[in-house]
C-alpha cells in the first residue's frame, strides 16, 4: 500500500495523488487528514488530482467523506485539477461529489479557500 | 487473452493498469479508456469483496462490421446474487458502498452481461467498442 503524503503551507494542507490509488491507500489518506487537521488546525485542505487516471465509486465517495470529515475539523476541501475524461466518467457513474467545492486547478482552490476564509 | 487474479487491492490496481494498456493499444479514445478501466475498478472490487476474489479474462474481440473492442470477464465462485436485477439498480447495495459498483459500471460500457446463482457464484461480461 503506497501512503499519499500530506503538505501543510500556511493555513493548507495540500494533497497531491500521485499513486495509482488502493482502497486501503485511500483510506488511509482519510485518516491521515483528519490526523493532521486535528493537529496542526489548518482551515483548508486541496486534493489534487491532475495524475488520477480513475476515480470509481469508491474513490469518489472517499473524497466525499474527507470533505464531511474536515468540515468537522472547521476546514474546507477542495479539489482541484480533474481530468475531463474523469470528470465524464464520473457523471455518468452517476457520482456528483456532493458536498465538495472543485476548482479548475490549485491557484483556484487557494483563491476559493482564501475567500471563504 | 489474458487472464488475472482478483485476490487482493493490489491485483484491483494491476487490472486496472493491464485494462488501460490493452485498451489503448487498440484505439479507445481516452474517455471510453478511462469508462473501461473504471467499470474494470468497480468489477474488480465486487469480485474481491463480494465474491471473496476470482478471476478476470482481458479478451481483445472484433465485431461483424470490422469494429474492434475489449471484453472483460469476471468470475468469482462466491455467494452468488439472489435477485439480479434488483442488485442492478442504483442504490441497492449489501454493505456500506453507494449501491453504483454495478448499475453505474454497466452504464460506462457498450454490452453487460451478468449470470449468477446463489450458491454458484457470479460471472460479468463487458465489451467496450472502439469507435
Amino acid at each position: 500500500m503506497e501512503q499519499v503524503p500530506i503538505v501543510k503551507i500556511g493555513q493548507t494542507l495540500f494533497v497531491s495523488i500521485q499513486v495509482e490509488l488502493e482502497d486501503q491507500s485511500v483510506l488511509r489518506l482519510q485518516e491521515d487528514l483528519a490526523d493532521e487537521l486535528a493537529a496542526t488546525g489548518a482551515r483548508g485542505v486541496i486534493i489534487d488530482l491532475t495524475a488520477v487516471e480513475i476515480v470509481d465509486s469508491f474513490i469518489g465517495r472517499s473524497l466525499t467523506m474527507i470533505g464531511s470529515i474536515s468540515r468537522l475539523f472547521d476546514a474546507e476541501t477542495v479539489i482541484v485539477g480533474m481530468r475531463p475524461a474523469v470528470a465524464i466518467t464520473l457523471t455518468e457513474l452517476g457520482l456528483s461529489l456532493k458536498g465538495v467545492r472543485t476548482a479548475l486547478n490549485a491557484d483556484k482552490g487557494l483563491e476559493i479557500l482564501n475567500g471563504i476564509r | 487473452m489474458d487472464e488475472l487474479p482478483i485476490q487482493s487491492g493490489d491485483d484491483v490496481v494491476r487490472v486496472r493498469q493491464h485494462v488501460r494498456v490493452t485498451a489503448a493499444h487498440n484505439g479507445l479514445s481516452l474517455v471510453d479508456q478511462t469508462k473501461l478501466v473504471t467499470a474494470a475498478s468497480e468489477l474488480a472490487r465486487n469480485t474481491l469483496v463480494h465474491g471473496g476474489g476470482g478471476v478476470v479474462q482481458v479478451e481483445v474481440v472484433k465485431s461483424p462490421n470490422g469494429r474492434v473492442g475489449v471484453k472483460l470477464q469476471f468470475t468469482d465462485e462466491g455467494p452468488g446474487i439472489a435477485d439480479v436485477d434488483l442488485a442492478l439498480r442504483d442504490g441497492w447495495s449489501t454493505g456500506n458502498g453507494l449501491g453504483l459498483g454495478l448499475s453505474g459500471s454497466r452504464r460506462l460500457v457498450d454490452e453487460f452481461e451478468l449470470t449468477s446463482r446463489p450458491g454458484a457464484g457470479t460471472s460479468v461480461a463487458v465489451v467496450k467498442w472502439s469507435r
